[in-house]
């Protein structure tokens, strides 16, 4: 198996603290945005996504698993958290937390089947996984199939910060999703994200060394998929609404795009994926089934012609790890 | 019983798709070690294809049945000749990843100018002998009604998947094929055309789906999204029945169609996802798929 990236070797400290400095400034950055006149939704909405593509990261840069249906915990935690709010009428922090466990839930099932079998079979799974939720989707009545779940109320999250405020809610989505990175960063530089690089590199390997590789996958994969239902929990508050869009197929295709746009296996490459693929879709959201044809021809493009994605093409040139 | 005998033939009919596409997946697989993502999206190039073969050309069904396939595979071979054979020798995502963005573009630009709505293509009403019209109307076999185009759908399959398997298993052809397989720079030092014989196959496995899409068009109708939900069927076909063998993927794609034609008798909601349970049952109990090798 060739490798995806370059990063073999463990953080030095070095890196370690320019990706921090770059994490500063990412930070800052996407801090000032509310006095920037940049429309905070669109931001949001980025966010959620390209917080989705790192936990999706997570798993196919740092483990070498390519799922090809993780919009099945964005959508089931979309439709989990939706329906504690609005029906069962429950605060915002607990609609969060049931949205991200039962995004817990279905990827210690799904995650269960789907490692039995590796490479492209592993993306066969995930895939006909979520095509099977999808369709389960479509037919429970308490996701009103086709209409999805509408008119969310936002709420006070804590009894304090008031959802329904556009700067409120950028802040709380943005704390979730630095929160969901410096996580997914941690798990990537500590003895458990090494020994997954292990795994993706040589897994016969690994497996001589005396690890149980299978477990190791196992555990990739629910705190992907959990943390990408955590994504999707946020993503109700700032949609509004839960819909089968999120469960389909396409949506999958799109977060393994942002984070191949981005690069696979860096650390900031999700995230600049996601920006670039939400704002593509909302400047040529006029051009119809056009931005499918786009969306086709930038993954030809990116496998083809810059395999490493936007940051990693970036830290090779600079010869740094990002 | 009517309806049950009804569903039967239905599932048979979805199981003879299962079986072609699963089938070109296969000899894909084999020689490129590429999943192809596009095969859905090829599949509704070759229904689109007799569709303007009859109302651009005014040529009708028989022959869109040899040159659909034979133009589709050409299309395929160009694209397993300017992209594909990049890949070699990279991990097998990007495989994955590029016929995906392949399947995107020819779906994308197909919905742009058709939309999402199915065009009607008709059965044949020719050749005209003794009481036939051509595949057109059925015949009472006693305890069921058949629709002639329906069994010649089914019987014509099975005879293509029987041909394929005959001419991968049993010629000097396949015997290069499937050494080549095995050991490619070994059958290239005996003199072989191995990159030729890759590009051949890829059009082979292509020009099956074409034909299961001009085979479908007067069933389904002929639409842009046609293959995008079937892929994601075969795909758990193929998982289940493994692509080691030939004769697996025909048996799987057949018994699966049959299963879903039976669910939608017995118990119509689960109809939509009995193959995906079935697939998460297979791995539970023999995570390899049925005839399926360690991957």
């Amino acid at each position: 198996m060739t490798a995806l990236t370059d990063d073999t070797l463990p953080i030095t400290p070095r890196a370690m603290r320019e990706e921090m400095i770059v994490f500063a400034i990412m930070a800052v950055l996407l801090a000032i945005v509310p006095w920037t006149g940049i429309y905070p939704f669109f931001v949001m909405q980025a966010l959620c996504f390209a917080l989705v593509a790192c936990a999706f990261n997570l798993l196919v840069g740092y483990g070498g698993l390519l799922s090809f249906g993780h919009a099945m915990f964005l959508g089931t935690a979309g439709y989990f958290s939706a329906h504690a709010l609005k029906v069962w009428g429950v605060p915002p922090e607990l609609g969060i937390v049931i949205g991200t466990a039962s995004a817990c839930v279905l990827a210690v099932i799904t995650g269960y089947v789907s490692i039995r079998r590796q490479g492209i079979y592993f993306s066969m799974i995930t895939l006909a996984l979520s095509q099977l939720l999808y369709f389960i989707y479509l037919q429970a009545p308490f996701t009103h199939g086709e209409d999805g779940i509408q008119g969310i109320p936002q709420g006070m999250l804590f009894h304090v910060f008031d959802l329904s405020k556009p700067t409120t809610l950028y802040y709380v989505v943005l704390a979730g999703f630095l929160g969901g990175f410096l996580l997914i960063y941690r798990i990537i530089n500590s003895p458990f994200g090494e020994v997954l690089k292990s795994i993706r590199e040589n897994e016969q390997r690994a497996i001589s060394l005396g690890y149980k590789t299978d477990q190791f996958k196992l555990v990739a994969f629910i705190l992907s998929g959990t943390l990408a239902g955590f994504a999707g929990a946020l993503k109700v508050f700032v949609a509004q609404n839960a819909s089968l869009t999120d469960v389909h197929w396409s949506m999958s295709g799109e977060i393994v795009l942002m984070t191949l746009v981005g690069g696979l296996g860096t650390v900031f490459g999700p995230v600049v994926g996601a920006f670039v693929i939400i704002a593509m879709q909302q400047y040529l959201a006029g051009f119809g089934q056009w931005v499918t044809v786009i969306q086709g021809v930038i993954f030809v493009a990116c496998v083809l012609t810059f395999r490493r994605g936007l940051v990693g093409e970036l830290a090779h040139l600079f010869k740094r790890s990002l | 019983m009517q309806a049950l005998y009804a569903q039967l033939l239905v599932g048979l009919i979805n199981g003879s798709f299962y079986a072609l596409l699963s089938l070109g997946l296969a000899v894909i697989f084999g020689m490129l070690n590429i999943i192809n993502f596009a095969h859905g999206a090829l599949y509704m190039m070759g229904a689109f294809c007799a569709y303007f073969l009859l109302n651009l050309a005014g040529i009708g069904y028989w022959w869109a049945l040899i040159i659909a396939p034979i133009v589709v595979g050409i299309f395929g071979m160009i694209l397993e000749r300017t992209m594909l054979q990049w890949l070699t020798g990279l991990d097998h995502l990007y495989g994955l990843l590029l016929t995906f963005g392949i399947a995107l573009i020819i779906q994308g630009v197909f919905q742009n100018y058709f939309g999402s709505s199915g065009l009607p293509y008709a059965i044949p009403d020719y050749p005209q002998i003794g009481g036939f019209r051509g595949l057109q109307g059925g015949m009472n076999l006693g305890f069921m009604f058949l629709p002639i185009y329906r069994g010649w759908v089914v019987v014509f399959s099975l005879v293509v998947c029987l041909a394929t398997w005959y001419l991968i298993e049993r010629t000097r052809l396949g015997a290069y094929l499937r050494a080549a397989t095995e050991n490619p720079t070994l059958v290239r030092a005996f003199g072989v055309n191995v990159p030729r014989m890759i590009t051949l196959t890829y059009g082979l496995g292509v020009g099956l789906a074409a034909l299961a899409g001009v085979l479908s068009a007067p069933i389904n109708q002929v639409r842009p999204l046609m293959g995008a939900d079937l892929i994601i069927v075969v795909f758990a076909v193929v998982v289940i029945g493994g692509m080691g063998s030939i004769m697996g993927s025909i048996i799987t794609g057949f018994a699966l169609g049959v299963i879903e034609g039976l669910t939608k008798y017995f118990y119509p909601e689960a109809s939509n996802t009995v193959v995906f349970v079935l697939m998460v049952l297979v791995l539970l109990v023999k995570p390899t798929g049925l005839t399926g090798r360690a991957a």
